[in-house]
This record gives C-alpha cells, sequence and structure tokens, in this order.
C-alpha cells in the first residue's frame, strides 16, 4: 500500500499545483520544478548519490531497460559481452535475450543452492570486451541478498560497470552508491509505498557512464528520457524515500520479528517445509516457502483471503514453475508447491498469525488427501518409484 | 513560545490517536496507532526542550496529515 505521508505530499500536485515541470516561463512550471527537484534529491539522499545522478522512470522495468540496452548499445563498437545471473528480474533477462538478438553475448551466472552467486564464477566470467555486469541486490521471489559491496569490488577491479536492480531493497536495507562502487541502480516507487507507474534510475557521473537513451524526445532527464516527468509521481517517490530512510530501522527490526514469527510458527506445526534461498544472507520481509506433498495452486485457492503467491505478481499468469527456484536447484515437486510471504511495513502481527493458522490448517487436510504423502508416511522412497506411462 | 508542557504532549498523543481510528483502511488504522505510540514511548524520556519542540512540530504536522486523509 502507499504510505498516507506520500500520498499526502502528492496531493497538492494532482490538484492544485498541475504546472509543467519543463516550462521555463511560468510559476506553474517553476513550482512543479522545484517540487520535481526536492523529490530527486530526497531520492538521491537514499542512496548516497548526487540529485545530478538521479533520472525519473516510469518504473524499475523502464530503468532497467535502460541500463541494460542503453550501456550495450553505446558501447557496442567496443564492447560486446554483458554477464547477468539466472535469477535476475525477468525484465533483465528478456533485455538481455533481447540483446543477444543484436549479436551481443550474454553469460547468465547461476546460482549456488543459497540462491547466492560464486564470486569466483563470477571472476571467471569476465572477458576483455565485457561491458556491463547485472545483478540484483534482494531477489523478488526468495528474498536473497547478493553481497553486493564484493561484486561491486570485482567490477571496478576489471574497469566494467556495475548495475545493480535495487528495487526490492532501496528503502528497506542501508544502500550506498559509492561503498558499493555501484554505477547505476533502478529504483522502484510502488515497492517502498509510494505510487505506482514511477520509478528512477541511478547513473553515476564521475566516473561518467554514458547510455544511449531509450527514449528520444524533447531531451528531459539530461537527454537521457525524453517525456514529461510525471511531477505528482515523482514528489510521491521522493516522500517515499525519505519516509523509508527514517522508518528503515524501525520497519527492519519489525519486519524480522513478524517474519521469525510466521516462519517458526509454521515449521513447528508442519512437518517438510523447506525455506528457499539462503537463511542468513536475506531481507527478511520475503519468505519463500516450499511445502512438500502439497501443490502450490491449491494452497493458494485455499488461502485466497490472503494475498500470496508462488512466484512474484509479474509471473503469476504462467503454470510454470518460478525460473528462480528452478536457477538454486529446487526439485521439480517442491517447486510446484512453493508459496511467497510478503511482510511489510502495513503487515499486523494479527494478519500473520491468521495465515500461519490458516496456512497450516490447509496444509494438513491437502496432505491428507495427498497420495505422495500417505506413500511417504508408509516409508516409501517417492524417488524409487516407477510411474507408468500413458 | 511557551515550552512544550507535559499536558500539551499528552493531548496531541491523544488527538493523534482518536484521529488515527477515522482511518477506513484496517492496515493504515493499525500503523498509525501503532507508530504512534511506539514513537511516543521511544520519546518519552526527552528532556531537551529544543528536541522536544522539534518533535511537537513533527506531532501536529503529522496529525494534519492524517486529518486530511480521513
Amino acid at each position: 500500500p502507499q504510505d498516507p505521508r506520500v500520498l499526502d505530499s502528492m496531493l497538492p500536485y494532482l490538484t492544485a499545483y498541475y504546472g509543467n515541470p519543463h516550462s521555463r516561463t511560468h510559476a506553474y512550471g517553476w513550482e512543479s520544478e522545484a517540487a520535481m527537484e526536492k523529490a530527486r534529491r530526497q531520492v538521491a539522499d537514499l542512496i548516497g548519490a548526487d540529485s545530478r545522478e538521479i533520472i525519473f522512470t516510469s518504473g524499475a522495468t523502464e530503468s532497467n531497460n535502460m541500463a541494460i540496452k542503453g550501456v550495450a548499445r553505446f558501447y557496442k563498437s567496443r564492447k560486446k559481452h554483458i554477464i547477468t545471473t539466472q535469477t535476475e528480474h525477468k525484465c533483465v533477462l528478456d533485455s538481455c535475450r533481447f540483446l543477444e538478438t543484436e549479436g551481443f553475448r550474454v553469460t547468465y551466472l547461476p546460482v549456488k543452492k543459497s540462491g547466492l552467486i560464486d564470486l569466483k564464477e563470477l571472476e571467471a566470467a569476465f572477458q576483455p570486451d565485457t561491458s556491463l555486469v547485472s545483478v540484483m541486490t534482494v531477489n523478488n521471489e526468495i528474498g536473497v541478498k547478493q553481497p553486493i559491496r564484493d561484486i561491486g569490488e570485482i567490477c571496478r577491479a576489471h574497469k566494467v560497470f556495475f548495475h545493480t536492480d535495487a528495487a526490492q531493497a532501496i528503502g528497506k536495507i542501508p544502500m550506498d552508491v559509492n561503498d558499493m562502487k555501484i554505477d547505476l541502480m533502478s529504483i522502484s516507487g510502488h515497492k517502498i509505498y509510494g505510487p505506482k507507474g514511477v520509478g528512477a534510475i541511478y547513473v553515476r557521473r564521475r566516473p561518467r557512464v554514458r547510455l544511449e537513451p531509450l527514449q528520444s524526445g524533447g531531451g528531459q532527464e539530461r537527454g537521457l528520457r525524453s517525456g514529461t516527468v510525471p511531477t505528482p509521481l515523482a514528489v510521491g517517490l521522493g516522500a517515499a524515500c525519505e519516509v523509508a530512510q527514517k522508518e528503515m530501522e524501525y520497519d527492519h527490526k519489525r519486519i524480522s520479528q513478524l517474519a521469525e514469527r510466521l516462519v517458526t510458527k509454521i515449521m513447528c506445526e508442519v512437518p517438510d517445509v523447506v525455506m528457499n534461498g539462503d537463511r542468513e544472507h536475506r531481507y527478511p520481509g520475503c519468505i519463500n516457502l516450499s511445502f512438500a506433498y502439497v501443490e502450490g495452486e491449491s494452497l493458494l485457492m485455499a488461502l485466497k483471503d490472503v494475498a500470496l503467491s508462488s512466484g512474484s505478481a509479474c509471473t503469476s499468469a504462467s503454470l510454470e514453475p518460478s525460473y528462480v527456484l528452478r536457477a538454486i536447484g529446487t526439485d521439480e515437486d517442491l517447486a510446484h508447491s512453493s508459496i511467497r510471504f510478503g511482510i511489510g511495513r502495513f503487515t499486523t502481527e494479527e494478519e500473520v498469525d491468521y495465515t500461519v493458522q490458516k496456512c497450516i490448517q490447509h496444509v494438513k487436510r491437502l496432505r491428507e488427501m495427498s497420495p505422495l504423502w500417505e506413500m511417504v508416511q508408509d516409508g516409501i522412497d517417492l524417488k524409487s518409484i516407477k510411474w507408468t506411462q500413458h | 513560545m511557551a515550552a512544550s508542557s507535559r499536558a500539551q504532549v499528552l493531548r496531541l498523543y491523544r488527538a493523534l490517536l482518536r484521529e488515527s481510528q477515522r482511518f477506513g483502511g484496517y492496515n493504515y488504522r493499525m500503523y498509525a496507532i501503532r507508530r504512534i505510540r511506539d514513537a511516543f514511548r521511544e520519546n518519552k524520556n526527552i528532556k531537551d526542550a529544543e528536541k522536544i519542540e522539534e518533535l511537537v512540530n513533527k506531532a501536529k504536522a503529522n496529525l494534519e496529515v492524517i486529518h486530511r486523509q480521513v
């Protein structure tokens, strides 16, 4: 949900202050521009950047597209190689696939069982013509937090630009682009309790990162992203960043407690539950659990009064098990039975308890009905069964 | 400007909680009440007059925000 403080900051720009921030000649434009620049500063402060390095976009998907396609195309005369991981967000993977059709080579790094990448594999993947490395900070499906600082060091040493999709991490864990040696960062508005339809991209100025713009037009946003900046949305994003910075510690502590409560309660009551992703290096608010011998979709339908998903919003329409879970080596059957629990600033203890109770109840019920469960109870090893072909 | 007295702070606290009860959305209502309580509890031992005034002003601003949205 959007934080009420964010809505409050946006209200004047949806009503009285309706000027176009790029109009230089009248007061309506000047006040909108002032608000837009203030929002830019608020976003920059959250990540330790300079406000000139922040470009407003329509969301993290656009930012990711800009970063990957933009950098790759700008340097394409000399550099044709990109490194990314198998657990990235769909927009990153799709952009890379698109670039492959344009003649680029992409290395998709595998991840360990914990979901973290192997730094040695990353080192080995560099080639003399690598232009960009893209690794997301916190995974949106399993909540795993990559070692961004270390990756930044390695990229700096190889003189390769480092892009990170920080949509799930911003405002929830401290991020500093200079400390972590990040050159490009994607930011999403609605992931930090701001409005949907706005995001930002951080593009480093020293040393300068050059991009080929995706959107041509009037040269707004330093020529990198033409188009009128949506003042109310940008103001909302700025306010969301400022609120997130103030509330980061309080939220993190609370979310960790609620996450601990959820996982402990479920695991105590129900056997054969696996948490996907590293236990330690994670963001507590995104938990992915696999319930063995239970079909994920049936559990979701049973829990239909709770907002859960198996996977993420962008892949919820497809019935295939998540590629992220496959990348961390989850067995097919466990991948089908995974559920993602998201806990945030506005989640209450009551909601967690309700979810836990319903979850336990339905898992037990579904297992009673499951022939596989019966077989396991009788001590049969499921992997040894030869299923007949029809 | 009169120093923020204990009574004034308590009045603000009650006003904030009362206004928050009027939130239609369950999550907003619960968040507001919880956050207000935790924030006041956290700052209850501050003695510095300037800091107190700053916090009181912030609370007043937040009261306005809630008032606009309930």
